[in-house]
């Protein structure tokens, strides 16, 4: 065994210890136990994904643990940026969770729940059959859910949010295993190799089937638009550590089913899968930020996020696609490796984020920006972290988000005059996209960062505020260095991507960029050098204080009153709130969100002219899915009241439905036999 | 041109900016005095408000924080490093490898979002109203301002500042093509709109239901509002300079040669001041729109760059 192999191995017995250790071990170790377990998995995961980059693959097969197929695993350099991914993410959360799940959390399921579910994530980049990567799916969807249930006593939306979420996540299975099993029946077993032999022999309406439904299935797990119902429901009723687990490592798995079939398996394809994919990609991105820059709920917020950035991947993978099949495979390699980037970027701010949520709500109870404001007195070490994370979040230099949104940006910009046919709607229309993402985003965490953080406490819960417990400060602190690190030197990152990219696309055979300071695409022109411009930053800013104090007054700094139109102190009454700030980009976008709102205005029992209360409601309602899902929800629930009258009690009756499916299972048997 | 050459030039950018943005913002402010028959503080009003704001006792409202403080200085210094990337007098800015026209953009709306935050830290209905409004501005400029981007770096092939201007200056018949007007005329409007002048911002009110960047800049005094106010003139200018770049770039030096970098600096002088004067002119006749009509002012720019674009790509 290799030393990938080794070390997959530790991350996987790792996280079986941390199970054993959660279920017998005694309760007043379990957190502390558990978390250090998970954490070592996580670092054994990240040695393993690091060691597949770099070259060394790693191939075993196990055919006695599963009756018929039996498991086999095989971790290449594309599974390796994933498990990288899940191991990072996995290291953070696990140490983080050691203090949150102090109060509530710490029973012997939900701790078990996190190492297993951390397990299935190891086990899906690597599974090298369709068997083993259907059973490691299931097992990642029914760990999440099992740990998205975790908090049900405590709030009634858990449970709500819990069924929609098994719901789809099965449905989006079901997609994924028809077109998996689809493409298997073209091949002589059902391994990934066999089934890459069989799929240059596939009919092009075949393999269009089997692209577009396990398309559906993973964009579902990687809560594309319109699947993405579950999302912003699961992601803030789960557990701070999970939802950091669930939204940085496992959504991103969607986006690794995609490049795994579409371009692995089936071979790239033609091009119109690829505008597909690209259409589904710009209409998360552009409705995803919508939503969350009107969110006032934090961590609801950081759900439409997610969308957002799986957006951006999925337009980066659709352009490397439609590079792929117009011949241009430096461009291709260019998108590719823009998309992966992000993945990595999105998966490191998006975990400083949502653990950054999660100690807000430790430290006050809520999730309601309106009602936080303040915390930067109170918890300064985790607003600091908080920042850097939207400063990640909304692709300004010198965060990290900037790096893969300009890779991005490149391959458009080089892309358009000589992507093929087509792409000169396709990609200003892409552009522009990923234009006001950037721009939307920006807002949102702007809105985030300053209501939440900054400015005056606008309730109690937000005054009584304490620094959250030093385990918890630890696992931000180590996602927030993966940020930095992530900003500062992608030289070092986006070269080792390169054997990840030919998995996908063979032909490219060269990194996307080179240099050690600076980032200069290989095969087009263009250069950036984040470390560099940081740099250049820190001395412009510490140029002009100095400047300041050579050119200004001596005199000392003054605590002044704020300016108050001399009514008296402001109160935290009349500061702006996430709602309000919000507001004109509600305005300006009330045709594609349709916001509910309405004022009510009682008046006094003696005159019409006075006013004794007014009430003013606002919801921003998830459009998409009142339209797409209430409908077939109300058709289901139809079917279900009809379907009462075929059950009345008798035991007959019922003897007869069973009599009737044999005769039908039988004829249907005796036609299809030869 | 030799780097250290290229480290001079870069710094002369720098200081030409530095030393003429409050003065650009003296001729705007003197030609719309005369415009309107009034005879004006003089050119050089805004370096003598700039001394005297210096001159005053540094105060920190109540409640603020280090972000409130550290603020103006991000504004600064993000202006100040485009100012050194942008090609205004020399195409040999030894930063052009680090940050291209993306980063350029980046780094401006960096300096915005710093400010909006100071904004919203002060925890006053005006400060939240103004950064509220920014951004909504913003978010609605950014994709004018990168699609124009992306419409003049495609007939180059690359958005890398200095082989813009330098391919230009080699094909100056390239610039005459419909892809330019539309691309300028939508760069034009986004201009406008991140400096908040007229018609989208109104720099000279104090009137709560109109102001934008006024707004948040509400509690600064002393030195820290002189930084603000010398970053607002500084990014005007080198938005302006950046403009001029882009579609008429001729001047800008591309050797290294002490008489070319004299005679660029003086044509970028000239070229800024002309379209400030232009700009200032403008500004007389127009009233500040509604806040919510500025989106459709912003859609019709996005329009102008979408069509750029989409000409780029048929008339290449």
């Amino acid at each position: 065994m290799n030393p990938v192999g080794l070390s997959w191995a530790v991350a996987l017995g790792g996280t079986v210890a941390a199970a054993l250790a959660a279920l017998a071990g005694p309760h007043r170790s379990r957190r502390v136990v558990v978390g250090v377990l998970t954490a070592i998995s996580g670092a054994a995961g990240v040695a393993a994904g690091v060691g597949a980059l770099t070259g060394s693959t790693f191939t075993v097969a196990l055919p006695e643990l599963l009756p018929l197929f039996g498991l086999r695993f095989h971790l290449d350099p594309l599974g390796g940026v994933f498990v990288a991914v899940t191991g990072g993410v996995t290291m953070a959360a696990a140490v983080y969770g050691i203090g949150y799940t102090r109060h509530g959390l710490d029973g012997r399921v939900a701790q078990a729940g996190v190492p297993v579910f951390v397990a299935s994530m190891v086990l899906v980049p690597a599974a090298a059959s369709v068997a083993t990567f259907l059973v490691t799916w299931e097992l990642m969807a029914l760990t999440s859910l099992l740990l998205v249930l975790a908090e049900h006593r405590r709030r009634q939306q858990v449970a709500e949010a819990g069924l929609w979420y098994a719901v789809m996540t099965h449905l989006g299975l079901m997609a994924i295993m028809i077109g998996l099993v689809l493409l298997a029946a073209h091949a002589p077993d059902d391994g990934f190799a066999a089934l890459r032999d069989a799929a240059g022999g596939l009919s092009p309406a075949m393999s269009a089937t089997v692209f577009v439904t396990t398309l559906v299935g993973f964009s579902s797990k990687a809560g594309a638009v319109p699947l993405h119902a579950w999302l912003p429901r699961a992601h803030p009723e789960a557990p701070s550590h999970v939802s950091a687990l669930m939204s940085a490592a496992m959504v991103s798995l969607g986006a690794y089913g995609i490049m795994r079939v579409g371009f692995d398996l089936l071979g790239g394809g033609p091009r119109w899968w690829w505008w597909l994919v690209l259409a589904i990609g710009v209409v998360s991105a552009v409705y995803g930020i919508l939503q969350a820059a009107m969110s006032t709920d934090l961590k609801r917020m950081l759900g439409y996020s997610t969308t957002e950035n799986m957006g951006l991947v999925l337009i980066g993978l659709g352009a490397g696609g439609m590079f792929a099949a117009a011949g241009q495979h430096v461009l291709a390699g260019l998108a590719l490796a823009a998309a992966l980037l992000h993945v990595i970027n999105h998966a490191a701010f998006k975990t400083l984020l949502f653990l950054g949520a999660g100690s807000v709500l430790h430290a006050t109870g809520t999730r309601d920006l309106d009602a936080l404001g303040g915390l930067r007195d109170r918890m300064p070490a985790t607003t600091a972290l908080f920042g850097l994370g939207a400063l990640g979040a909304s692709a300004l230099p010198p965060g990290n988000a900037f790096v893969s949104e300009w890779l991005l940006f490149q391959g458009l910009v080089h892309g358009l005059p000589n992507g093929g046919p087509g792409t000169y709607v396709v990609v200003p229309i892409a552009v522009a996209a990923v234009a006001l993402t950037a721009g939307l985003a920006i807002a949102t965490f702007v809105k985030a960062f300053g209501v939440g953080f900054l400015a005056k406490p606008r309730t109690d819960a937000a005054h009584r505020a304490v620094e959250s417990p030093a385990t918890m400060l630890v696992g931000m602190g180590l996602a927030g260095a993966v940020c930095a690190a992530l900003a500062l030197l992608p030289t070092r990152v986006v070269p080792a991507l390169a054997d990840a990219v030919a998995v996908t696309t063979p032909a490219v055979t060269r990194p996307a960029v080179e240099g050690d300071l600076t980032l200069r695409l290989v095969g087009v022109t263009g250069s950036l050098s984040p470390l560099l411009l940081t740099v250049t930053l820190l001395v412009a800013v510490v140029g002009t204080a100095a400047g300041v104090r050579l050119v200004a007054t001596r005199r000392a700094r003054r605590q002044a009153r704020l300016w108050d139109c001399g009514a008296g102190p402001m109160s935290a009454r009349m500061e702006y709130t996430a709602t309000s700030f919000a507001e004109p980009l509600q305005r300006v976008f009330d045709d594609v969100i349709e916001p509910e709102q309405g004022v009510d205005v009682t008046h006094h029992r003696q005159s019409r002219y006075l006013v004794d209360t007014i009430v003013y409601r606002r919801r921003v309602p998830d459009r998409i899915e009142r339209r797409l899902y209430q409908p077939v929800l109300a058709l289901v629930r139809a079917w279900g009241v009809q379907g009462r009258r075929l059950a009345n009690g008798s035991v007959h009756r019922y003897l007869g439905y069973g009599f009737c499916s044999i005769v039908v299972a039988l004829v249907m048997l005796a036609v299809t036999w030869s | 041109m030799s780097v250290i050459g290229g480290v001079a030039a870069a710094g002369l950018q720098v200081l030409a900016v530095g030393a003429g943005a409050p003065l650009l913002i003296g001729v705007m402010r003197q030609v719309r005095a005369r415009l309107e028959g009034r005879v004006g503080a003089g050119v050089g009003q805004p370096w003598r408000d700039l001394r005297k704001l210096m001159r005053k006792e540094p105060l920190s409202p109540r409640g603020t924080s280090e972000v409130f403080r550290i603020a103006p200085l991000i504004l600064v210094a993000t202006t100040l490093i485009v100012a050194a990337v942008v090609p205004l007098v020399t195409t040999a800015s030894p930063l052009d490898s680090v940050a291209d026209l993306f980063a350029v953009v980046a780094l401006l709306t960096l300096g915005a979002v710093a400010l909006a935050l100071a904004g919203i830290d002060t925890g006053t209905a005006f400060g939240g109203m103004g950064a509220s409004r920014e951004m909504t501005i913003v978010a609605l400029v950014e994709p004018t301002l990168l699609l124009a981007v992306l419409a003049v770096s495609v007939r180059v092939g690359s958005t890398n500042l200095s082989q813009i201007v330098t391919s230009t200056l080699d094909d100056p018949a390239r610039v005459i093509s419909p892809v330019t007007v539309l691309a300028a005329t939508a760069l034009a409007v986004a201009i406008i709109a991140e400096t908040g002048r007229l018609p989208v911002d109104n720099p000279s009110t104090h009137l709560e239901l109109t102001m934008v960047h006024e707004a948040m800049v509400l509690e600064y005094a002393g030195p820290d509002l002189a930084l603000v106010e010398w970053a607002s003139a500084m990014r005007l200018t080198v938005f302006l300079g950046l403009f001029a770049g882009l579609f008429a770039p001729w001047g800008i030096a591309t050797s290294g040669s002490l008489a070319a970098l004299a005679v660029a600096l003086v044509v970028f002088m000239i070229k800024v001041a002309v379209l400030g004067v232009a700009l200032a002119a403008g500004e007389v006749f127009l009233a500040k729109l509604r806040l919510f009509r500025v989106p459709e002012l912003l859609a019709g720019s996005f329009v102008f760059a979408l069509l750029a674009v989409v000409a780029s790509f048929f008339l290449a």
